[in-house]
């Protein structure tokens, strides 16, 4: 996934002059800071493979930077960071979740980066027949879902609300990654996940789309925190997710659509 | 309390990291207190949330401690007694609950008693029996990392105790029975207590296991930990409350149990 350092650059100062105030920018052009430093980043539980590469990606652009990433849910995410955890910056996979960071304070001027949406995962053999949402609410199947707490929670309950269908999950998991591993182990006969962890979980699940008129899309928007120690390669990383090709075309080939 | 010796010693360089020590431990409690919601503490604790999920904690590790008692007391008679052959394999595998990250204890459990585990498959295609995502299955998590706590403080009270009552018993014409249910086991009451509440306290704040094995749903595997991690991640201000609660519940047990843990021990 070699771009050319110019296109990259290019990108990245095209982004820089959309993002910024026009009339700043007409005023004086801000002139280019190299990024150096660390980054910390915390991200949602289904960023947990893409995100890594992206960073790879952006610190091939930027080899002065050193980026960390911090999982979990989102909302526990969103709690950390308004308790003060030391945190650059900030992607959910819910604006509802990041509308929460904006108004403590924490974080400023979120931007969507990608879109997801909603699958049904089942074990290899998938036990007890699943081929479609209504399947899900008869008796004795187990499902398991997200909390609503958490956005991949609150989808599936839009998801069942927009089929009608009343379904009693065995549990309610605190991150998606929680709910996969359930069923990849087996232990439920299904459990409401993206479709990006579906891609990701490839032969270990057999899985059914969601018809799109019934589907739930969410929104992962991303933000720099108000109090990082380095807000040069922080709002570089948001950029770069948002505006390079390399980092959309990864965000694509890992299932994720466009913002 | 015995009045402070005149003359006792306190030298600097033991007093103050002693100092520290005990500052790191209460502050955090203090912090607790100070942030907690006083005025909506009677709803959030009457809250269908947290009425469930209080109400599964006690039923759960109520049930645990029990199972431990009769099942891990005989352990650690056998254990103290040295009766099984390879004994010392025996308890450090008893101990090995106590070492692990509960949420180990909880995918070892998961490859035993999960619907495709080595026993779980058995249970649930023979008898129809489904552990994980049950009030069943949170016991199960909660006495696998609850009892060792029984067993080593019963081990140590069976070894501590003097083998001639027993041995005078038996030559009286005692039947073994007899001589466990009235001599042995009244000698070792006061560490039966301990060790059940022991066991008792740990199944109560049992988390990563539980979560692990039986799930998190409100009303039938949701135990007050989970609750708490839960309210975490939506209002901060139940899971302080529920954490109070089981602060609160932490020190009456240790209040009930002043005369055996805050006093100085000899033995």
């Amino acid at each position: 996934m070699r771009i050319p350092r110019l296109l990259a650059a290019a990108v990245v100062s095209v982004a820089v002059t959309l993002a910024g105030s026009p009339l700043a920018n007409a005023a004086a052009p801000a002139a280019f800071i190299e990024p150096s430093g660390t980054i910390t980043i915390s991200a949602a539980s289904s960023l947990t493979d893409v995100l890594p590469v992206i960073a790879a990606a952006f610190t091939k652009r930027f080899p002065k930077v050193t980026v960390k990433f911090n999982f979990a849910g989102s909302s526990t995410l969103v709690e950390q960071l308004n308790a003060g955890a030391p945190v650059d910056v900030l992607a959910t996979a819910s604006e509802l979740v990041m509308a929460k960071a904006v108004g403590a304070g924490s974080v400023t001027a979120p931007i969507p980066f990608a879109k997801n949406t909603m699958a049904i995962a089942m074990p290899t053999g998938n036990p007890a027949n699943i081929s479609a949402l209504t399947d899900l609410a008869k008796p004795g199947v187990f499902v398991a879902v997200c909390d609503v707490a958490v956005p991949c929670g609150a989808a599936a309950r839009d998801l069942f609300k927009n089929t009608n269908i009343t379904v009693t999950p065995v549990t309610r998991e605190l991150d998606v990654r929680m709910v996969l591993g359930k069923v990849i182990a087996d232990e439920v006969d299904a459990g409401i996940v993206y479709v990006t962890d579906v891609k990701w979980a490839g032969s270990n699940i057999t899985s059914v789309t969601i018809p799109g008129a019934l589907n739930v899309i969410t929104s992962y928007p991303v933000a720099t925190a108000k109090a990082t120690s380095n807000p040069v390669a922080a709002k570089a990383f948001v950029q770069y997710l948002r505006y390079s090709f390399s980092a959309q075309g990864i965000l694509r080939a890992y299932g994720f659509m466009k913002p | 309390m015995t009045p402070r010796r005149p003359t006792a010693p306190r030298p600097l360089f033991l007093l103050i990291p002693g100092l520290i020590a005990i500052a790191f431990l209460v502050i955090p409690m203090i912090g607790l207190l100070a942030e907690a919601p006083w005025g909506s503490f009677g709803a959030i604790l009457t809250s269908q949330v947290a009425l469930e999920a209080l109400r599964i904690s006690m039923v759960t590790s109520i049930a645990a401690t029990v199972i431990a008692i009769f099942i891990g007391t005989p352990l650690a008679w056998l254990l103290a007694r040295e009766i099984l052959p390879g004994t010392r394999i025996l308890r450090a595998m008893v101990i090995v609950p106590l070492l692990l990250p509960p949420v180990v204890s909880g995918v070892i459990l998961l490859t035993a008693f999960g619907r495709r585990g080595l026993v779980g498959q058995w249970l649930s295609s023979g008898l129809g029996i489904q552990l994980p995502f049950t009030t069943a299955g949170v016991i199960v998590a909660e006495t696998f990392v609850a009892m060792p706590f029984l067993i080593i403080t019963m081990e140590g009270a069976f070894r501590s105790l003097d083998g001639r009552f027993e041995d005078a018993a038996s030559t009286l014409g005692a039947s073994q029975w007899t001589i466990f249910r009235r001599i042995t086991l009244p000698m070792v009451g006061p560490s039966l207590v301990a060790g059940a509440v022991l066991c008792w306290a740990r199944a109560l704040g049992e988390f990563g296991a539980t979560i692990t094995f039986a799930g998190n749903f409100p009303g039938v595997t949701q135990s007050m930990p989970l609750a708490v991690y839960q309210a975490l991640e939506t209002d901060r201000s139940t899971a302080i409350a529920l954490s109070l609660v089981m602060l609160t519940v932490c020190v009456v047990v240790l209040v009930a149990l002043r005369g055996r843990y805050l006093r100085p021990t000899t033995s």
